[in-house]
């Protein structure tokens, strides 16, 4: 049976979500709002909600004291870079992984998993040394390696509950008509899983873009992504409020607009498998 | 080309053999049909065959030279699936061409043959469409398709009509037989539908856990089948087994009759019973009989105005009864 739904309580539900979203958004709202206030008016108390004098030029000053363009570049290489090269490592990971499990499969991917649940400052000092010895401090590159070793196994996760949805008659098919392994995954395995690598890849993109202790840690000025340009702006003195939030409000927008314009994509990678 | 021969093949997952071992011989031509109940390793020895499964023991043999150890692709046999496997992202065109394109086979080549496949089949309109535009019937000739341009030694079917409704399945059954009678090329066919069977097949092999029960020709298997499973297994409605005193009449530990040959009156006949279910197709008449050797399945040519509760005679005929010994080998 239909689970019966009143007009009334379906407005309920509605004015309900819209609160829920609203309370989780308002922190990005509230950033973006204050990059538009004068540095008196962003410590207004009361804080001042939409009535105050609108001006640009946090923007202005941000623009003018730090380079935004390298530091957008650096973001734009070190997400896309790692989550590429991330790629490569985990769609042959999760297609051995999803097609010819072995006893230890289940075991390998908790493993992974656990990985994730060490505190990152806890390698913090081995990996610094490394990177000391390999010279790769404030290197770009070394940066995409760290970040691509770090979203690892979330990305053989997902690309192993997709690659599972596939049915193996097909795959077993492609091997009757003669496909090679390479032939197989090239031509049938990643067209169909597509929609899952997608997602994959996006997620992957916002959480290396996102990502604040390595890119914190591990640069200085060469290679800093967007995270440290928002860093750059906390300061514990001074009256930064606006020209700190004008800086986040330039270093979220390129994520929030990919995110906008690929939210359906993101939905269905994520419940993928789900629901059938 | 297409003569296939198993020698002492075996099959264990683990510890648990599905199949021991087993001899077979596939002549050129033949359509043979594995049958048997689900689980007998018909689907398994299939897979052995097309190489998408490894042999625990004994030895493969194609054409005379051993293929045992040889990739799928490399036995030159073309399987067509039950959930027909087809590449979603391809139109119907490109589906069929796959073999050929990782066969790197000339592109006018491909076409040619492409073409040629879609007609026989009727998928001419239909070869930019994808799969998932298509009907199950649809798919399942693409998948035929797929197999045909490969002109391989031999086509594997594993069940390939389970996915269709009843209607569609009869259809594909002729035509899957009338694509045999036009190639000539070597069948092996996996079903667990014994009139699939029945219809289709040169040669019927009967298993049943791994093991084969009888080979033969269908009418072989319906008029001397080897023991009760086979006995009961093939023919439809299945055969009657009567055990104890009315068997030993029979120097027998079973006897067994088929619903056909057991003549039905309502005066007179060897054994008195009640009807319970009657089914009328019109065609035949089914009656479910409840005798004092319990209920006797009985099929009559034509419509016969026996209801619930009627009471009725039946005599077997003698000379149309199988003998079973208390293992359940028919005696001779």
């Amino acid at each position: 049976m239909a689970r019966a739904t009143t007009p009334r309580r379906k407005s309920i539900n509605t004015a309900l979500a819209w609160a829920v979203g609203l309370l989780i958004f308002f922190p990005i709202l509230w950033t973006i709002l204050t990059s538009f206030k004068i540095e008196a008016q962003a410590i207004n108390d009361p804080p001042l909600f939409l009535f105050f004098d609108w001006t640009l030029e946090n923007y202005a000053v941000v623009q003018e004291r730090s380079d935004y363009m390298r530091y957008l570049w650096n973001s734009i290489i070190i997400a896309g870079g790692s989550t590429l090269l991330g790629l490569i490592v985990a769609v042959p990971a999760a297609w051995s992984m999803a097609f010819v499990p072995s006893k230890r499969t289940k075991d390998i991917l908790m493993w992974m998993l656990s990985t994730k649940m060490l505190p990152a400052v806890g390698v913090l000092y081995p990996i610094y040394l490394l990177f000391i010895k390999l010279g790769l401090l404030d290197s770009r590159i070394g940066l995409v390696i760290v970040l691509m070793l770090i979203n690892l196994p979330i990305i053989v996760w997902m690309l192993y509950t997709y690659f599972r949805e596939i049915p193996g008659e097909i795959l077993e098919a492609a091997r009757m008509d003669g496909a090679t392994l390479k032939e197989e995954i090239l031509y049938v395995l990643t067209p169909m899983a597509v929609p899952g690598i997608a997602s994959t890849v996006l997620l992957n993109i916002i959480l290396a873009w996102n990502e604040a202790f390595w890119t914190l840690n591990l640069t200085a000025a060469k290679a800093a992504p967007l995270t440290a340009f928002i860093a750059s702006y906390s300061s514990p003195e001074g009256l930064f409020y606006a020209k700190l939030s004008a800086a986040s409000t330039m270093a979220i927008a390129p994520i929030l607009i990919l995110g906008w314009f690929s939210q359906k994509q993101l939905v269905r990678g994520l419940t993928f498998g789900a629901v059938k | 080309m297409g003569q296939i021969e198993l020698k002492g093949v075996t099959k264990r997952f683990g510890e648990v053999e599905v199949i021991p071992p087993l001899d077979l011989k596939i002549d050129e031509g033949e359509f043979v049909v594995f049958v048997g109940p689900s689980g007998c390793g018909k689907s398994t020895l299939l897979r052995l065959i097309a190489g998408l499964e490894d042999v625990s023991g004994g030895v493969i043999e194609i054409d005379g030279t051993e293929a045992t150890t040889l990739p799928p692709a490399k036995r030159r046999l073309a399987m067509v699936f039950q959930s027909y496997a087809l590449y979603p992202h391809m139109s119907v065109k490109k589906n069929i061409a796959f073999p050929l394109k990782m066969a790197k086979t000339d592109p006018k080549v491909i076409e040619e043959k492409v073409a040629n496949a879609a007609s026989i089949l009727n998928l001419t309109d239909y070869l930019d469409r994808r799969p998932g535009q298509l009907s199950g019937g649809q798919r399942q000739r693409v998948a035929i398709g797929r197999a045909i341009v490969r002109e391989p030694a031999a086509f594997l079917f594993d069940e390939p009509l389970s996915n269709l409704d009843a209607a569609l399945r009869v259809n594909m059954r002729l035509e899957i037989s009338e694509l045999h009678q036009s190639l000539g090329t070597t069948m092996i066919y996996v079903t667990h539908d014994q009139v699939e069977a029945m219809t289709m097949a040169d040669k019927i092999v009967v298993l049943q856990a791994g093991r084969i029960e009888q080979v033969g020709s269908p009418l072989e298997l319906y008029r001397a089948p080897r023991n009760r499973f086979v006995a009961g297994f093939i023919g439809s409605p299945k055969m009657n087994f009567v055990e104890g005193e009315e068997a030993a009449k029979h120097n027998a530990h079973a006897i067994g009759i088929r619903p056909e040959h057991i003549e039905v009156s309502t005066t007179e006949g060897l054994w008195q019973g009640k009807v319970g279910v009657a089914e009328h197709l019109g065609s035949d008449t089914f009656l479910h009989v409840t005798t004092a050797h319990g209920v006797i399945n009985v099929r009559v040519g034509g419509e016969m105005g026996l209801r619930h509760g009627d009471t009725v005679w039946l005599t077997p005929d003698a000379s149309q009864m199988h003998r079973f010994d208390a293992k359940g080998l028919a005696l001779a």
